[in-house]
């Protein structure tokens, strides 16, 4: 009984586990897009991405 | 439905509308007072350099700077009018799902699932994201005086960043130690103090930054609002079929 609990305890520790991974995976690849878009330096990217930038009051020129 | 699936999907819905609902509400009163203020920046160009009198952010600029790179001469740029706003509507959809991201992350961790609880933290992300940076950068028109833009860049991201650390620590945690050092992170960057232009002279009319400023925030917190309730209601219509049943 105890190892079947111990064991069962294990499993969830190790499923929370991997959520957290994939979900720290998941907020970093928003953070990473929203550099590209609104603080990124190309100008190309700077001139499509302007108004946005200018609009959500992040440092634009 | 597999877990970081329910997470990508459900920022890229939420952020898909999110984003289009910012881009209307901008186009009513945060664009024209962009297109307003480019009048006066070019202006000002044009008095003194007069080279550059014909218009803008994308060759103004350069050609105001005075250097080029490589030989491609002019830099891309939307035209003015429905490319302009078609690219606007693009950044702002991907800064939806972007920021979405963030959320349905932490949505799915925390078991996030009610419109309630969405609103909340969308306004916990609004004073991290916008309010708190806004208070040592107050939102910038084309044309207003400003310091470096790197040091800025950095400042606002960093700003953003620890204020977002320093909510959670305050909120989530269960110890005063946790929370005062909570309250230390949001309040760091500004006794460091944002990165301020040497002059504050400044071409456009102070009534128009002002009326920029809030227009700027008060969208922005109605698109959190929008964002948390939609990812927050979105996660919880993909989590519901794979729950296990309890009977």
């Amino acid at each position: 009984m105890a190892q079947t609990k111990a064991a069962d305890h294990t499993a969830v520790v190790q499923i929370r586990a991997t959520q957290v991974v994939q979900a720290s995976l998941a907020a970093l690849l928003g953070i990473a897009l929203f550099v590209g878009v609104a603080l990124s330096s190309p100008t190309a990217v700077h001139n499509a991405a302007h108004d946005s930038r200018h609009g959500i009051s992040v440092p634009c020129h | 439905m597999d877990f970081f699936k329910s997470i990508l999907l459900s920022a890229l819905l939420a952020g898909v509308i999110a984003g289009t609902a910012l881009t209307g509400l901008q186009a009513l009163k945060v664009y024209p007072l962009i297109f307003a203020a480019e009048v006066f920046e070019d202006a000002g160009q044009a008095e003194s350099n007069p080279v550059a009198s014909s218009h803008s952010h994308e060759q103004g600029n350069q050609l105001a700077s005075g250097h080029k790179h490589g030989d491609e001469g002019e830099e891309w740029a939307p035209a003015d009018g429905g490319e302009r706003l078609l690219f606007s509507l693009l950044a702002n959809v991907l800064i939806g799902v972007a920021l979405g991201l963030v959320l349905a992350a932490i949505f799915a961790l925390r078991h996030v699932a009610d419109w309630r609880q969405g609103v909340v933290w969308g306004v916990g992300g609004f004073i991290a994201v916008n309010l708190a940076p806004a208070f040592g950068l107050p939102p910038e028109l084309p044309g207003m005086p400003a310091g470096e833009l790197l040091a800025r860049q950095t400042w606002w991201l960093a700003t953003a960043l620890l204020t977002a650390c320093g909510i959670a620590a305050v909120f989530l945690s269960r110890g005063m130690i946790w929370r005062v050092g909570g309250v230390v992170l949001i309040a760091l960057p500004h006794f460091i103090g944002a990165p301020h232009p040497a002059t504050l002279e400044s071409g456009v009319p102070a009534n128009l930054a002002a009326d920029f400023a809030t227009a700027s925030l008060a969208t922005n917190l109605v698109f959190w609002a929008i964002l948390g309730i939609l990812t927050a209601e979105i996660m919880a219509r993909l989590a519901r079929p794979s729950e296990p049943e309890l009977a």
